[in-house]
């Protein structure tokens, strides 16, 4: 009897294998083309001096470049400055905003939802040129309007070294946040009415419901938008880009835009090879070590 | 019972309450959607150059002739929008059928290697965009010879591992009995993806051809390397370039800023439901 159910099994997984490869074919091959055999190539072009026709072999010399030159380490330490900056931030008010957002009907935080999420659906290019415009260094411009109602002085924002990354962290305190919120608030609508009737019958305050039920329920939530946050920060470049070009000084030079000058306007694409990798390199122990430290309750 | 107390003992006392969450979510909002109400507004000022203008919060009057000026920037304007339309819409109908199919089987089907397979897949999502950029690149121009081509500009996002991932989660909630029904009564795996999967999975699809079109749609960087001429640019990579050539039209550049937003704005507005939900996938359990 078992037996004959292992081989009718057997016959399933069988009838099923030809079909199950049809249907990954299309899926596997694009894999294959456009993500496996890149970051192959990848390794080999960061080892060599790369040239369309007849590129030469130099071993670790672009990792060396890199390690010795001093840009690349001014790039990684602003993109770390734009990611603490950022990331932690841009969570705190993510929960604030939904946990404020729930004592409301569903039709009132439809609303807030929306609102907060339109700058993630409007395209990074339109929110740049609208950015560029209100960080105008002149006196007319908008930021500058606002600084100088609270009695400050006019700022050249994008183009002082002083303020051209904080010009660009505070976009993203305003534009980056919706998808967050709208995480959280899933996360909280999920956590069970009966605890909190448990915790009132306890006695427990607001903050108390906070503190031992919501931050913990919400743990797992918090430590996905803070890995995927933080891998997400360490490619930024976009906005300093099209904004500042890296400058004032390369004060918002991140890793991300010099990867791409050297590759697209130097064409020294051995050493954006390389230093690709190393970012690579960078994100991978950066997410390690959360998922070390705090914990491993979570599920993709 | 929730979180919040919601028995106060007076009505006042709730009413103040909820009175000051709304104002700050209310402020929050407003400093959100300030830039693109911005935008918008400022797009139907006149096409004079910013020196001459000052910024106003309030507009003083409507006109169109920013829209024109835009327009009239060369003969290529039209382009744009049309080669944003063909690609985004190229790569959401690739996407929606090739992750369908690969998550469908994926989730519900027995082969040799498939957890091998999948396990690759999900491990080639945490590779920074960086690392495969230039391989791409090199790959798309130099060995293929497609540059400034729409394959070029589809090809490398025909299915992505995202949206096979996204289907997968889906569909490992379709209880297995119906496919071995299926089975049973002599139904092929074409058959039961066709009859029995496809009703069943209209919201992941919709979810993830939403999702799919605006990041194509949106997408800048791919674009700008692959293009060379200005009939081939999309809306996003004219934008950037009309920016550099005028640098001095203000509300012009609000214009096309308005005009390449705008249609998102307005599958967003229509399909909000699927854009929210699309976000929680895949980042909150059940």
């Amino acid at each position: 009897m078992s037996q004959t159910l292992t081989r009718k099994k057997k016959l399933k997984v069988e009838s099923d294998s030809g079909w199950g490869y049809a249907f990954i074919a299309v899926a596997l091959i694009a894999f294959a083309l456009f993500t496996a055999y890149p970051v192959i190539n990848a390794f080999i072009i960061s080892l060599q001096d790369y040239r369309p026709l007849g590129s030469t072999f130099v071993g670790l010399e672009n990792f060396k470049e890199s390690f010795t030159d001093g840009l690349f380490w001014k790039a990684l330490k602003n993109t770390g400055v734009y990611t603490l900056l950022t990331v932690p931030f841009n969570i705190f008010l993510s929960f604030l905003v939904a946990i404020l957002i729930l004592p409301f009907k569903k039709k009132t935080q439809t609303v807030f939802k929306a609102i907060y999420y339109l700058p993630a659906v409007a395209s990074g290019v339109a929110l740049a040129v609208v950015w560029l415009w209100i960080f105008d260094p002149l006196k007319s411009g908008i930021a500058n309007q606002i600084v100088m109602f609270f009695g400050l002085e006019n700022q050249n924002w994008l183009g002082s070294s002083a303020t051209a990354m904080f010009s660009l962290v505070l976009m993203s305190w305003l534009s980056s946040h919706g998808t967050a919120i709208i995480i959280y608030l899933a996360a909280l609508l999920g956590i069970d009415n009966s605890y909190y009737e448990a915790a009132e019958i306890d006695g427990a305050s607001f903050l108390q419901k906070l503190w031992f039920i919501v931050i913990p329920f919400l743990k797992p939530t918090t430590l996905f938008l803070l890995v995927t946050g933080i891998i997400g920060s360490f490619q930024v470049f976009q906005n300093a880009y099209l904004m500042t070009g890296g400058g004032p000084d390369h004060a918002t030079t991140m890793v991300g835009l010099l990867i791409f000058n050297n590759a697209f306007t130097y064409f020294e694409f051995g050493e954006a090879a390389a230093q690709s990798l190393m970012l690579a390199a960078v994100i991978g122990i950066v997410s390690f070590i959360q998922f070390k430290f705090l914990g491993k309750d979570i599920e993709y | 019972m929730a979180l919040f107390n919601n028995n106060f003992r007076s009505g006042w006392a709730l009413f103040f309450r909820n009175g000051l969450i709304i104002t700050f979510l209310g402020l929050f909002a407003l400093a959100t959607i300030f830039p693109i109400y911005f935008m918008i507004i400022s797009s139907f000022g006149d096409p004079v150059e910013a020196g001459a203008m000052s910024y106003s919060i309030f507009p003083s009057k409507i006109s169109f002739e920013s829209y024109k000026f835009f327009f009239n920037f060369n003969q290529y304007t039209y382009n744009w929008l049309l080669n944003s339309l063909i690609v985004a819409g190229c790569i959401t109908v690739s996407n929606v059928l090739f992750a369908t199919l690969a998550g469908y089987a994926f989730a519900k089907m027995n082969f040799k290697g498939k957890n091998v397979l999948f396990a690759i897949l999900l491990g080639s999502m945490m590779i920074p965009g960086q690392v495969t950029q230039v391989p791409l690149y090199i790959l798309m121009v130099n060995i293929f010879e497609l540059k400034n081509t729409y394959e070029a500009l589809i090809m490398p996002s025909i299915v992505t591992v995202y949206n096979i991932f996204l289907v997968k989660q889906f569909m490992s909630s379709i209880p297995k009995e119906i496919i071995e029904a299926a089975k049973i009564e002599g139904c092929s795996q074409p058959k039961i993806f066709y009859y029995i999967i496809l009703p069943l999975s209209k919201t992941v699809m919709a979810v993830l051809a939403i999702l799919t079109f605006m990041a194509a749609w949106n997408d800048f960087f791919w674009p700008f390397l692959v293009t060379q001429t200005m009939d081939m640019q999309t809306i996003q990579v004219g934008l950037k370039n009309f920016r550099f050539a005028n640098t001095t039209y203000f509300a012009p550049m609000m214009a096309g800023a308005t005009i390449s937003a705008v249609p998102m704005f307005i599958l967003f507005f229509s399909l909000q439901k699927y854009f929210l939900e699309g976000v929680t996938v895949g980042a909150v359990k059940g």
